[in-house]
C-alpha cells in the first residue's frame, strides 16, 4: 500500500505557483501519521531533548526557590523603588505574553485566509502560546505586595463589600489575559482531538490506550463529525483574531491611560500588537528551527515554513521600526518640553546602552532578512531570532524604566538596577517555557496529523491534494 | 456469530475517490442512515451525505456572544452602578466606554465555549466506547483508511442485500458490526 501511495506521487507535477514545497517529497498517509505519533508512543527522547529538560527544568527549581523567597519578604527583593514601581516582573509579564501572539496569528488567522502552509507549524505554535501566556501570568501575581489576596482583582460577593474598578485598565487586563488564556487552550485542543484519536489507535500499551482515548473523548472521524470540528474551528479562529489583536492593546492600555511622558502615546496599542507577532514569530523560529534538526522533520517543516516565518518577521519589525521613529517625532512635535526630555533621556541618559541596543537588535540585524538565502539558512536565522528575542525584552524593559525613572520632580529621581532574584525570575520562567515545551513535544502530538494529511497528494477524491 | 443486535456494515476503502463513489452509489439507493468515517474531512463525502453549511453551531455561537456582551455589560453596570458605587473625578456611574473592553473579552470568551462545548454536544462527544471500536481494523480510519458504514437503523437494512451492494464497490473489506 505505502509503495502504491508512494508511486502515485511520483507521477505528481509540481505546482507553477508555488516555489518551494509546502511538504517534503514522498510522503504518504501512514508514513505521516508514524512519523508525528512516534515521538509521544513509542521514540525514546534524543539526547538533545534530555540535555533541554533537564536544563528546564534545572531553571525551574531556580524558579521555585526565587518564589518562595519571595513570597517570604516581599517585593523588596527587587530592584524595584518609587518611582521605578514597575521592574523586571512587568517586562517579563508584556513580553512573554507577546510572544504568544504569533502562536494564535498562525493558527487562527491564516486559517481564515486559507493558508494551508501553516498546517504543520500551527500545532507547536499554539502550544507555544499556551506556555507563554502561564509564564505571563504569572508575574503580575509575582508582583503583588500580597500575592495570596490576589482574587480580590475579581468580582465576587464578599464580605469586605467591595469591588474591582471597571475604569481601570488594570481590571481590563485580567479578563483580557484570562479570556486569551482559555480561548487559546481550547482552540488547541480542539484541533488536537482528531490526533489524540490517531494516537488512541496507534497506541501500544493499554495504559497509553486509556491516557488518549480519554483525552480524545471518543472521537471517530465520521463526516458530522469532521464538519462540525471543521465548523467550530473556523469560529474559533474568526473569535480568535480580534481576541489577540485586542490583548495586547490592552495590555499597552496599563501604559497609555497613565499620564506619564514617554507613556502616554495613542501609538501604543498598534506599536505593541506588531512588537508582540515580530517577537512571536522570533520565537517559533528559536522553537521549529532545532525541533525540525532533532526530531527529521524537514519533510514536514520545510524552507517554505522558515521562510515566510522570517519575511512575516521582517515585516512586523518595520511596523516596529516605524513606531520607534513617529514615537520620538510625536514627542517633538508636541512640545511638552516632559516628553521631549523623557525621548532624549531615552537615547542619551542612563539607560542609553538599552536604547542603542534594542534599535540594534531589533531594527538593524534583522534587515539580514532581506537577503533569501539567510532566510533558509537555520543557523543564521536562529541568531536572529534570539536578537530579536532579546530585543524586544529589552525594548519593553527600556519603555518601563525609562519613563518611571525621572519623575516630574528631580528630587524623586531613581536609578534601577536589578537584583539577582528579578534575574532569577526572569531566567526561572524561561525554564518554565522550556520545561512545558519539553513535555508537549514528549506526550503530544506536536504537528497536526489530520491537516498534515489533507495537503498530501491524492488527499482529495479526484487526486490532487484537498488543500 | 454472536447473539448480540447488529449495528451496521461497514466498508473499508483504500482511496478517498472510491469513497466517494460508494457514498454516492448507497445514497442514490435510498439508505440514509450511512456515515463515513476518514482520517481527514472530506467535503465531497459531506455534501452528499448533508448538504448545504452547518447552521446549528454558527447559532449557538452567536447566542453564547450575545450572552456574554450582556453578561459583561450586566455585571459592570451592578457593580459600578448599584452595588459599588464610586465617584471618580464626577464620572457618571454608568460610565459604558470604559466598560467596552470587558464587555469585548466575555463576549470572546463565552462564544469560544460555546463553540468547543456546542461542538462536543452535537457530536454526541463524550463517548468512551461505540460498537464500530469492536472492529479492530477500524484503527485505521485515523491513519490511511477510508470507511463507511450502513446502519441497521435504516428502514431500508438488510443484511444481505447491504453487504453486496458494498462488496460491488471496490472495497479492501466488508465487515459486519454487532452492538455490545
Amino acid at each position: 500500500m505505502i509503495i502504491e501511495e508512494q508511486q502515485r506521487h511520483a507521477q505528481r507535477r509540481p505546482d507553477p505557483d508555488v516555489t518551494l514545497p509546502v511538504i517534503g517529497p514522498s510522503q504518504t498517509f501512514s508514513i505521516v501519521t508514524e512519523q508525528i505519533s512516534s515521538v509521544p508512543l513509542r521514540r525514546k527522547m534524543p539526547l538533545l531533548w534530555q540535555i533541554t529538560f533537564g536544563i528546564g527544568l534545572l531553571l525551574v527549581f531556580v524558579l521555585l526557590i526565587s518564589a518562595t523567597y519571595l513570597f517570604g519578604k516581599g517585593v523588596g527583593i527587587f530592584g524595584i523603588q518609587i518611582p521605578v514601581a514597575w521592574g523586571f516582573a512587568i517586562t517579563n509579564f508584556v513580553w512573554w505574553i507577546g510572544i504568544g501572539h504569533a502562536g494564535t496569528l498562525i493558527s487562527a488567522f491564516l486559517l481564515l485566509l486559507n493558508q494551508s502552509w501553516r498546517n504543520s507549524i500551527n500545532r507547536f505554535a499554539e502550544a507555544m502560546t499556551i506556555f507563554a501566556v502561564a509564564c505571563a501570568g504569572m508575574f503580575p501575581l509575582l508582583h503583588l505586595g500580597r500575592p495570596w489576596l490576589f482574587y480580590w482583582i475579581l468580582p465576587y460577593p464578599n464580605t469586605m463589600t467591595v469591588q474591582p474598578q471597571f475604569r481601570s485598565p488594570l481590571v481590563w487586563d485580567v479578563f483580557a489575559v484570562s479570556t486569551y488564556a482559555t480561548v487559546s487552550v481550547v482552540f488547541w485542543y480542539l484541533g488536537m482531538i482528531p490526533d489524540l484519536a490517531a494516537l488512541r489507535d496507534q497506541s501500544t500499551s493499554r495504559l497509553k490506550y486509556a491516557f488518549y482515548g480519554v483525552l480524545c473523548w471518543g472521537w471517530r472521524g465520521g463526516s458530522r463529525h469532521w464538519r462540525l470540528h471543521e465548523s467550530a474551528s473556523l469560529l474559533l479562529a474568526g473569535l480568535a483574531t480580534p481576541l489577540v489583536l485586542s490583548v495586547h492593546t490592552v495590555v499597552s492600555f496599563d501604559f497609555t491611560i497613565a499620564i506619564l511622558p514617554g507613556w502616554h502615546s495613542t501609538i501604543f496599542p498598534p506599536y505593541f500588537v506588531a512588537g508582540a507577532i515580530y517577537s512571536g514569530f522570533a520565537m517559533v523560529l528559536v522553537l521549529a528551527l532545532p525541533i525540525r534538526a532533532v526530531f527529521g522533520l524537514h519533510n514536514l517543516i520545510t524552507e517554505r515554513h522558515i521562510n515566510n516565518c522570517a519575511k512575516l518577521m521582517l515585516a512586523t519589525g518595520l511596523i516596529l521600526a516605524y513606531a520607534y521613529l513617529i514615537e520620538p517625532f510625536t514627542a517633538w512635535y508636541g512640545g511638552s518640553q516632559f516628553e521631549i526630555y523623557a525621548f532624549h533621556n531615552r537615547a542619551f541618559g542612563p539607560y542609553a546602552w538599552a536604547f542603542w541596543l534594542v534599535i540594534a537588535c531589533n531594527v538593524a540585524i534583522p534587515q539580514l532578512l532581506w537577503i533569501p538565502r539567510i532566510r533558509i539558512s537555520p543557523k543564521p536565522l536562529f541568531v536572529i531570532s534570539l536578537a530579536v528575542l532579546y530585543g524586544m525584552w529589552l525594548e519593553r524593559y527600556m519603555i518601563i524604566i525609562t519613563s518611571l525613572h525621572r519623575d516630574y520632580v528631580p528630587s524623586a529621581w531613581f536609578n534601577f538596577t536589578a537584583t539577582i532574584w528579578d534575574n532569577a525570575i526572569l531566567f526561572g520562567s524561561i525554564g518554565l517555557f522550556i520545561t512545558l515545551f519539553a513535555l508537549f513535544v514528549r506526550f503530544l502530538p506536536m504537528i497536526s496529523m489530520y491537516e498534515v494529511r489533507t495537503l498530501l497528494p491524492f488527499s482529495a477524491p479526484d487526486g490532487r491534494s484537498e488543500k | 456469530m454472536t447473539e448480540n443486535p447488529i449495528y451496521g456494515i461497514v466498508a473499508e476503502f483504500a482511496d478517498p475517490g472510491l469513497l466517494v463513489a460508494a457514498v454516492a452509489a448507497v445514497h442514490s439507493r435510498g439508505y440514509r442512515k450511512v456515515e463515513t468515517y476518514t482520517p481527514y474531512p472530506i467535503h465531497e463525502v459531506e455534501e452528499i451525505l448533508e448538504p448545504g453549511p452547518e447552521r446549528r453551531l454558527p447559532r449557538l455561537v452567536l447566542a453564547g456572544g450575545i450572552l456574554g456582551t450582556l453578561t459583561a455589560w450586566g455585571m459592570q453596570y451592578y457593580i459600578a452602578a448599584i452595588d459599588y458605587p464610586l465617584n471618580i473625578g464626577g464620572r457618571p456611574l454608568n460610565s459604558w466606554p470604559a466598560f467596552i473592553v470587558i464587555m469585548f473579552e466575555l463576549t470572546i470568551l463565552f462564544a469560544s465555549l460555546t463553540a468547543f462545548f456546542g461542538m462536543l454536544g452535537l457530536c454526541g462527544l463524550p463517548l468512551p466506547h461505540h460498537p464500530l471500536f469492536n472492529l479492530r481494523r477500524f484503527a485505521l480510519c485515523s491513519k490511511n483508511r477510508f470507511f463507511l458504514c450502513v446502519e441497521a437503523a435504516d428502514p431500508l437494512f438488510e443484511v444481505l442485500e447491504v453487504a453486496d451492494l458494498l462488496a460491488g464497490l471496490d472495497p479492501l473489506e466488508v465487515s459486519e458490526v454487532y452492538e455490545d
